[in-house]
């Protein structure tokens, strides 16, 4: 099997993909990228924090129109997942206004997003619908 | 009482497309134009705050002091996103409320017409490719399109729909933004130094590129040339100049910027509601005035989806209340709150640094009775608000002179 990287450093893989947040010891504001102290308290102690894997849509836009290089089209959004927003891309749905609504349930899923030179495979993530 | 601050003169260039001109030229004919209509020279001027964002480091404060005059005097090159200009312009005033000179000239400049799409792209990778960290999310390969999106009419969207997700709108969102882009379009057309000044129908504007749903093309701001000028005055040394001058002289009741506080989110999509609301809230009580008292408002319409937020941050409507707003007809220039009769940056255009001294220019020339034929009927009390994405907000109020007719 493939040597694989996360996307970006939040992202954990494994049997139980996830994301994980930086929290604020102090006031428990949380953030997804290097910190040097907290936005909200300005404390500067943090500790990993696992965000929920299932939430719901609270924003989208269908990108049709992007930079040269950048698929289209896509949906982008936001995820609130069990109150710690999160930004990604809405995956696995057809992307009109028919199948992304406001307000649906949707939890992570992974996918390959590419393979470098040396055959690693970058995996990325994003959001689908729960089925009902 | 602190001395109140005037505008003693102020222009815009027509926006649009100048090919024969750079931002040195534009810049130029905007300060000349707004140094004439003060009826004031460039000797006259304790301090000059010029904003061209595009190319921030090239001091364009400098380069128009070569052209217009070289008097020694202090110069701020002033760089905040899309709140440029309106930085500018409040950097002029904050000179001159502190009592280091009488008079100070803000200048707001960009070339833009064909930059295209903003905020989209990543970081262009070497030829041998392999899986490394980078950056603060130590993001092995580009994330724009993969973990949402960074260009600005997506961003926008995004801001628009949030609004309809917290405050449920019954409708198709699609028709509702559309309509207030016919709104804007429509105004558009009474006002010669719009880049676009063509009325659209509802389906030419649905039916139109679709760029980032719900936004179409023209509900998206129009990259464009353009500059804009002011010249402020402090009260006392106003009542020293002309009754003419003094007639003119339109009042700064307000002058707020604001920065966004932490909140939940606000790091994941750009919250531009809680510092636009802060800066509303500053400059009411600043100036002495409700949003009721209001005959028109200039706010910062970067996208379709972005106007209707505004309604809510400004208080021009019941919170919440904004798609119903807007259907009532309340912001079409006959409505109850004029909103955007100079079209708006959907079709006026948004040369950036400029927009934040234009959308006050549109404010004075219907409070100077000066509009022609897009004149807000005794209009007394406007107000203009800018956002730039990161984020900045800029909201003045601005009141009629006593004296005027």
């Amino acid at each position: 099997m493939a040597a694989a990287v996360p996307i970006v450093d939040y992202l954990v893989l494994g049997d139980d993909p996830h994301l994980v947040a930086k929290e604020c010891t102090s006031c428990g504001a949380r953030f997804f990228d290097r910190r040097n102290a907290c936005a909200s308290c300005s404390g500067t102690e943090f500790s990993d924090a696992r965000v929920a894997t299932e939430g719901e849509l609270t924003a989208y836009t269908i990108v049709a129109f992007a930079a040269p290089g950048v698929p289209v089209p896509f949906v982008a959004g936001v995820v609130d997942c069990d109150g710690t927003s999160v930004r990604g891309n809405v995956i696995n749905v057809e992307p009109d206004p028919e199948h992304v609504k406001l307000g649906m349930k949707v939890k992570l899923a992974t996918y390959v997003v590419g393979t470098d030179d040396e055959g690693t495979e970058a995996i990325g993530f994003g959001f689908e619908p729960i089925e009902r | 009482m602190a001395d109140d601050i005037w505008i003693l003169g102020i222009t815009m260039t027509k926006f649009g497309k100048h090919p024969d001109k750079d931002a040195v030229d534009l810049a130029s004919e905007a300060a000349l134009g707004a140094l004439a209509d003060a009826g004031v020279t460039m000797r006259d001027i304790g301090v000059l705050a010029a904003g061209n964002l595009m190319e921030a480091a090239a001091g364009i404060g400098q380069q128009l002091q070569k052209q217009i005059g070289q008097t020694g005097i202090p110069v701020y090159n002033v760089a905040n996103a899309c709140a440029t200009g309106a930085t500018a312009l409040r950097t002029a005033i904050m000179a001159v409320k502190a009592g280091e000179c009488d008079m100070g000239l803000a200048v707001g400049v960009e070339k833009l017409a064909g930059a295209g799409l903003l905020g989209g792209g990543g970081t262009p990778k070497s030829d041998k490719k392999v899986f490394e960290p980078r950056g603060r999310f130590g993001a092995v390969t580009s994330t724009d399109g993969r973990i949402g999106t960074n260009t600005m009419p997506g961003v926008f969207a995004q801001v628009g729909m949030q609004y309809l997700h917290k405050h449920p709108y019954e409708g198709e969102p699609f028709d509702l933004f559309a309509r207030i882009s016919e709104k804007n379009h429509a105004h558009s057309t009474l006002n010669p130094l719009a880049a676009y000044t063509k009325r659209m129908t509802l389906d030419e504007i649905k039916n139109d590129v679709m760029i980032a749903y719900p936004n179409t093309r023209p509900m998206c701001s129009a990259n464009c040339d353009g500059a804009a000028a002011a010249v402020v005055v402090s009260g006392s040394k106003l009542k020293t100049l002309s009754l003419e001058q003094q007639r003119r002289a339109v009042k700064i009741s307000a002058s707020v910027l604001t920065s966004d506080p932490w909140q939940e989110a606000c790091q994941v999509l750009p919250d531009v509601n809680t510092l636009t609301r802060l800066a509303a809230r500053q400059a009411y009580e600043q100036a002495g005035v409700g949003p009721e008292d209001l005959d028109l408002v200039e706010l910062h319409d970067c996208f379709a989806t972005a106007e209707l937020v505004h309604y809510d941050n400004l208080e021009l409507c019941e919170p919440g209340g904004a798609a119903d707003f807007f259907l009532s007809g309340a912001t079409w220039r006959d409505g109850k709150t004029p909103v955007n009769v100079s079209g708006g940056l959907q079709s006026k255009g948004h040369p950036i640094a400029a927009t934040g001294i234009a959308n006050i220019w549109e404010i004075c020339h219907h409070l100077r009775g000066e509009a022609g034929d897009r004149q807000i009927e005794g209009a007394k009390v406007g107000l203009a608000h800018v956002i730039g994405l990161g984020s900045a907000c800029g909201v003045h109020i601005l009141e009629r002179s006593g004296l005027a007719a």
